[in-house]
């Protein structure tokens, strides 16, 4: 037991499984006063569970931590605040109807006299730069505002250490920038700050450490200014790429599907503005676009599948005929299919039955509709057909609500029902994402051969082995900008990374000669 | 330990059933208490309130005619609220719909011939779905949210009817009294069976359970109901246009609660009066949820609130209890029927719970 140590907090093999999963196996991490320590790592790397531990949310199987060089055990949250370890969590709790200086006195837990508390906020609001009026009610704020509240909640309590979980996640560019003054203004005064993310341009900018996690196991601990944004996706990501063997198509055919100079305004406050997207992918082709959650994936499939419309008919060319108006179901009459990201709730409708389901997207291009009256019957043989054609594991197709199959038999479900319709483009937003090995297998080896028939295929993905593996034209997107794109067997892992940073490859080149 | 509600793994699909019976014995229990409270023998009040109306014919034949506008409006308004479409102002859409039929009938005061009755029913459908259309105007282009709208809508409704009959449709032999004319005869529904006031409308009502009962399980438009009220994104994604459904779900809730309308004036009232409806419009969102938004539930419904009317004015006459009953029992039913419906997706344990929260 030493009290000289450096470290304010040390975290010595970290493990925690839960059923069925590793998802922390034997992480270190230490973090220094005054230190802004960012934790890296893809959804589902193990993030949440470490910081849950720290905060005492969660207990560790096995591990050690030391606090101040002093063996802790925290069992609590409240434990973790006593200790001067605060968490702003990705979700706010607070109450609408109340006033700011109402809210943070219900966190305290003691009674406490308003005033002085409205005093103290201001006080420490204008310290650190988070204009915040105490009087207002939280229903009249801003997210970057609520979010303000639960920071100052935080401060009142001089914490030590103070957890963010993925806070940009929800605020505008603006909002983030003076999110980071206040960050580093704290971090200057001593407190250190363990930042969660997987942003890697903000980690850039903002940390000084980071722990990177991967599939629950620490991948390393690096010096930030020592690393560039690709290094760190690669880190992040993974580096065994290489070897995967690519089953490439030999010539593209006709233009199937064409973006042109598409710019879409966000739809709402959280949303991506999409700029500027160029894209074109051809019959035989699979076009796989890379890219770090959150950074106009889902406002391009929408654009794309006709959810949102565009504002020039010319914006979207389907089979060299203008589509940027039309709506979803005349885009698939033309031939465009989509599978969504979210499956339950989107691509499919969670509390009815899978005939119902096979339905929702197939009733056009199926003929599934005689004069305004649903035919069942044929609306069955096509439900059983996906199921049996795609392997989806269910007791049967009447009466099985989609939510009650598993995620990777659902995708299973609602990928087949859209290449049973065989449409000449397909786009997909991360077809395998929470999907166990197998059913991976069945759907990328569908795809390709949906290309090899004369298809164009367009694959969204966070995964970067999957758009290498089955990809043969790459690119990437970042803030609602699409990069350029380039025959997978040219690209490496890193020139990918620098396309999700924003970086275009010429400039990447040039900064490396 | 007090018991606890923990979430069910799957919806019941007992309870969804269940729950309006659990709620309907709640509130006869709750009634119950009440007639004690008001001094009255609770049995002799119950069976006033149950019983009573229905040991006649009559009193049966009555049921069907106070379970026609409720049944007609509960049909429509079950659609809309599948689609998470919360019309709430069939009071005022039932409302402006009798008014037009009724100032059809006016027009061909002391006419002659069978065009009349369509083309008054004609009006107060257009009159109901106009009424309608504000609410679905303002909701789809201002997002203004219906559940005011409509009921703000109601009031003005109301006030309009009684302009009205205070003033143009005033009858000019009527000592002032603010009442229309007498309807024609031709303008008057006709009788199903002779010596009671059952009338055309309840055929027509029954044809809308049928109708509603096919647009909810077999057309596209009844599919586009569900899923906008089960899943907004994936009707979305559906190509349903979201427009459209709250369009076509308000038109529908209003022409009904219009036809509904001048059913009742053309029907049992025979004229134009200040007060057209005893709430129906608003008891018929009972009927949609005790139906449980299904049409041969709402049929069902719509005959056990009718019963709660009955009851009412027969317990005013025979145990001179006050009219507010009757709004007391459905304001009860709706209330039980509410908290009964939690135990759709929760179930009550009592004692310890199995397995502490996210901590082992």
């Amino acid at each position: 037991m030493k009290d000289e140590s450096p470290y304010l907090i040390e975290l010595q093999g970290m493990t925690k499984t839960f059923p069925g999963v590793l998802a922390n196996d034997a992480v270190d991490l230490k973090i220094k006063p005054g230190e802004v320590h960012a934790l890296l790592g893809e959804n589902g790397a193990g993030k949440s569970t470490l910081v849950k531990m720290i905060y005492g949310i969660l207990k560790p199987d096995s591990g050690t931590i030391l606090y101040n060089g002093k063996h802790v055990e925290i069992d609590t949250p409240a434990h973790a605040r006593d200790l001067g370890i605060a968490m702003v969590f990705q979700h706010f709790s607070l109450f609408d109807s109340l006033s700011v200086v109402e809210n943070i006195s219900l966190g305290l837990n003691k009674a406490v006299d308003l005033k002085k508390l409205a005093e103290e906020i201001t006080e420490v609001s204008e310290r650190y730069g988070l204009p915040l009026d105490p009087y207002r009610h939280v229903y009249t704020l801003s997210v970057g505002e609520r979010q303000r509240i639960e920071i100052i909640r935080c401060l009142l309590l001089e914490p030590k250490l103070l957890v963010m979980d993925e806070p940009t996640s929800v605020l505008t560019p603006q909002e983030v920038k003076k999110l980071f003054l206040t960050l580093n203004r704290l971090a200057e005064e001593g407190l250190a700050i363990l930042y969660i993310s997987h942003k890697l341009d903000e980690i850039k900018e903002l940390c000084h450490h980071a722990t990177i996690l991967r599939l629950g196991k620490r991948v390393g601990t690096v010096n930030i200014d020592e690393e560039s944004t690709s290094s760190l996706a690669m880190m992040m990501m993974g580096e065994e790429l290489e070897k995967i063997e690519r089953q490439q198509t030999i010539s593209a055919g006709e233009v199937r599907l064409k973006v042109d100079n598409l710019t879409l305004p966000a739809m709402d406050s959280t949303g991506i503005s999409l700029n500027n997207i160029d894209l074109e992918v051809r019959a035989g082709e699979v076009v796989g676009i890379a890219g770090v959650a959150g950074n106009g994936q889902d406002e391009l499939l929408k654009a794309l599948n006709g959810e949102e419309s565009c504002p020039k008919n010319s914006c979207i060319i389907i089979e060299n005929q203008h589509a940027g108006k039309l709506r979803p179901n005349a885009r698939r009459r033309a031939g465009l299919a989509s599978v969504p990201e979210k499956r339950l709730g989107h691509g499919a409708i969670p509390d009815m039955d899978l005939v119902d389901n096979a339905f929702m997207t197939g009733f056009q291009r199926m003929g599934l509709l005689a004069k305004g009256l649903i035919n069942y019957p044929k609306t069955r043989t096509f439900a059983r057909k996906v199921i049996s054609d795609f392997a989806v594991k269910t007791s049967g197709a009447r009466g099985v609500p989609a939510k009650s199959l598993s995620g990777g038999n659902l995708q299973k479900f609602i990928i087949g029902r859209e290449l049973t319709q065989q449409p000449e483009i397909l786009i997909v937003s991360q077809p395998t994402w929470g999907v166990d090995a197998g059913a991976t297998q069945t759907i990328r080896q569908s795809l390709r051969e949906l290309a090899a028939q004369g298809a164009a295929v367009l694959v969204i993905s966070q995964d970067l082995d999957e758009l290498m593996e089955m990809s043969d034209r790459i690119g990437a997107i970042c803030g609602g900008r699409l990069s350029l794109f380039y025959p997978t067997p040219e690209m490496t892992v890193e020139k990918v990374g620098l396309l999700m940073a924003g970086v275009s490859l010429e400039e990447g080149e040039l900064n490396v000669a | 330990m007090w018991p606890r509600l923990v979430q069910r793994q799957i919806p019941s699909r007992a309870m969804v059933y269940l729950s309006p019976v659990l709620a309907l014995f709640l509130s006869l229990l709750a009634g119950v208490v009440l007639f004690i409270i008001m001094g009255v023998s609770p049995l002799a009040a119950l069976h006033a309130f149950f019983i009573e109306p229905l040991s006649t014919s009559y009193g049966i034949a009555e049921l069907g005619v106070k379970a026609t506008p409720l049944i007609l409006i509960g049909v429509a308004l079950s659609l809309g609220f599948k689609a998470g479409v919360w019309n709430i102002g069939a009071e005022g859409q039932l409302i402006m719909g009798g008014l037009c039929g009724g100032a059809v009938a006016l027009y061909f005061y002391g006419h002659d011939g069978f065009h009349i009755i369509p083309l008054m029913f004609l009006a107060g459908i257009s009159g109901g779905c106009a009424w309608a259309a504000i609410v679905a105007f303002l909701r789809v282009r201002f997002n203004a949210n219906e559940i005011l709208t409509s009921l703000m809508l109601s009031y003005v409704a109301g006030l309009f009817l009684n302009l009205m009959v205070h003033g143009p449709l005033k009858d000019p032999d009527g000592f002032n009294f603010p009442e229309s004319r007498q309807f024609s005869d031709s303008a008057l529904l006709p009788i199903l069976f002779e010596g009671t006031r059952v009338h055309i409308g309840a055929i027509i009502a029954l044809l809308a359970v049928g109708l509603g009962w096919i647009i909810l399980s077999r057309t596209l438009l009844g599919y586009q109901i569900k899923v906008a009220g089960s899943a907004p994104a994936a009707c979305e994604h559906a190509g349903f246009s979201s427009s459209k459904i709250i369009w076509t779900t308000l038109l529908l809730g209003g022409g009904m609660a219009g036809l509904a309308g001048t059913i009742e004036v053309s029907g049992p009232i025979g004229q134009l009066l200040p007060n057209i409806s005893p709430g129906y419009g608003f008891t018929a969102i009972i009927v949609a949820y005790v139906g449980r938004l299904h049409p041969l539930g709402v049929l069902f419904a719509g005959l056990l609130l009718a019963l709660t009317y009955l009851g009412g004015e027969t317990a005013q006459i025979l145990l001179n209890l006050p009219v507010a009953v009757t709004g007391v029992f459905q304001g009860l039913l709706l209330f039980f029927l509410l908290a009964c419906d939690v135990l759709i997706n929760y179930r009550i344990q009592f004692g310890q719970p199995a397995l502490a929260v996210e901590k082992n």
